[in-house]
């Protein structure tokens, strides 16, 4: 953990913690419950707690950490689904690293290439492509996978691909999109969270627009984020100055990325390939209305959904996972019954522990481990 | 995947004006930049500028001074060394 003197600009951090805790006193005078902050992103949480930013805030700002971790909320099903596709002997499965040690019900695809299925992590889906053309006889399936950060990039290679007339290759397509996840968890009736930190690299690409429905419909102020730890101190006291403010509004803390209109060639991109699912599973939280897209009819030869039949069984998250309640911050990690015990890095039972960007992982490797088991023993004594 | 990574453009492919070659952390890869490029931005006029890279695809522009701090907080951050290890594996894979 480092301190705010190791900031690279400590005295701005510093004046930054302090502005802070004056608005939560303020904003603390006429209410009781703690103030509830989501960072809906994976890095967002990995860079919080790399940076120890947690406890530099007043005790009663609450970070709830969001299920923007697109490896960590990949339902163990899709995971079989992969292992499926890997194994057939005439495919060469691609992916991303990240998504190697993702359990699934039966192996992981690490465990599956271990055991002879020719699974190999590409850097990019442009690198899949070329092993595509360089592998005629081969089927290439690239395991396409993230928020609307990696769309552009899938889409724009399936584009190419259809220049080229390459009829080797295909997606098997699992993105996910930020905006309708967000309105699951402020519909969730258990939700109490005050202001949303939105993802940097999505609104890259979406722009601001999309979010404006949170503070219009929902009054929840939202701060477009970037990735320094004083880029978090800073758009946290801008969410706390709108509430100090009574104000509700989308404002971009990270205008050297995000522009106001997003990416409009990536956006015409996203558009022209794929199309929103009526719903998509997601680990921890279930079904979701259009929180997934798939490839549309035109580029159905591209689609490894369409061209190979895949199992696409649906595996139930583990009845003593909590991971729903703890991405809604109705509870902290900690207090997850099986959290550090049944469920831990190793023998991952639920989504947030699986990549170092969720946060039940966080709170294992960052947090006092000890300490935390034995503060769910208190609050556990107290509570029954 | 998410993060992405800060790298400058040192050429254009000569055979399509979408592809460039990136340095990205002292390592060269062919990088689309579609998503960067505009009728005011011409692909031949984006030699030396500095992108933020997202799986092989410059997705926003950046200054240099915004690129040299998100190179050191990525290098802080650890998730440096594992993208360039992953974009050298990727190239002896193709
Ligand atoms: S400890 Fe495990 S099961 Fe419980 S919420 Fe965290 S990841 Fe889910």
């Amino acid at each position: 953990m480092k301190y705010v003197d190791e900031f690279r600009d400590p005295d701005m951090a510093r004046a930054l913690v302090e502005r802070i805790a004056t608005l939560t006193a303020n904003l603390m005078t006429n209410r009781q419950l703690p103030l509830q902050l989501m960072e809906f992103c994976g890095g967002h949480t990995h860079t919080i707690f790399r940076y120890g930013i947690e406890q530099m805030l007043p005790d009663e700002i609450e970070m709830v950490h969001g299920p923007g971790c697109p490896v960590c909320v990949l339902p163990m099903g899709r995971v079989d689904d992969c292992v499926d596709l890997a194994e057939r002997p005439d495919v060469i499965f691609t992916t991303f690293g990240d998504a190697m040690r993702v359990p699934g019900s039966r192996k992981s695809l690490l465990q599956a290439k271990a055991d002879g299925a020719d699974v190999r992590m590409v850097y990019s889906p442009l690198d899949a492509l070329e092993l595509a053309r360089r592998n005629p006889d081969r089927q290439v399936i690239f395991f396409a996978l993230g928020f609307e950060t990696t769309m552009p990039s899938t889409a724009l290679t399936v584009l190419q691909a259809k220049r080229e007339g390459v009829t080797n290759f295909s997606l098997f397509c699992n993105h996910i999109t930020t905006v309708p996840t967000i309105k699951a968890i402020l519909d969730s009736p258990d939700m109490m969270i005050d202001g949303f930190l939105a993802p940097g690299h999505v609104s890259m690409v979406v722009g601001e627009q999309p979010f404006r429905f949170i503070a219009d419909v929902y009054d929840k102020p939202i701060v477009i984020t970037g990735f320094e730890p004083l880029d978090i101190l800073q758009s946290i006291h801008m969410l706390l100055a709108q509430m100090a403010e009574g104000r509700c509004a989308v404002e971009n803390q990270y205008q050297r990325v995000v522009q106001a209109g997003g990416n409009v060639a990536g956006l015409d991109a996203i558009h022209e390939v794929f199309e929103l699912r009526e719903f998509f599973e997601w680990r921890g939280l279930g079904s979701i209305d259009h929180s997934g897209v798939r490839m549309r009819d035109a580029f159905a030869d591209f689609d490894a959904e369409r061209r190979f039949s895949v199992p696409n069984l649906k595996i139930a998250d583990p009845k003593s996972c909590q991971c729903g309640e703890v991405l809604k911050g109705v509870i902290r990690p900690w207090e997850c019954k099986v959290f550090g015990t049944q469920c831990n890095p190793e023998t991952p039972m639920g989504a947030l522990m699986v990549s170092t960007e969720g946060a039940c992982a966080a709170y294992y490797n960052f947090g006092n481990l000890d300490e935390l088991l034995h503060k769910r023993e208190r609050k556990a004594a107290v509570s029954s | 995947m998410c993060l992405g990574i800060p790298g400058k453009i040192i050429e254009i492919s000569e055979n399509d004006p979408l592809t460039a070659t990136v340095d990205v952390g002292g390592v060269r890869r062919p990088v689309n930049i579609a998503c960067i490029v505009s009728a005011d931005r011409p692909s031949a006029s984006c030699v030396g500028d500095w992108v933020l890279v997202h799986v092989g695809f410059a997705m926003s522009r950046i200054d240099e001074d915004e690129a040299q701090k998100t190179l050191a907080l990525l290098a802080e951050l650890g998730e440096m060394q594992e993208e360039i290890d992953a974009m050298q594996h990727s190239a002896e894979l193709t």
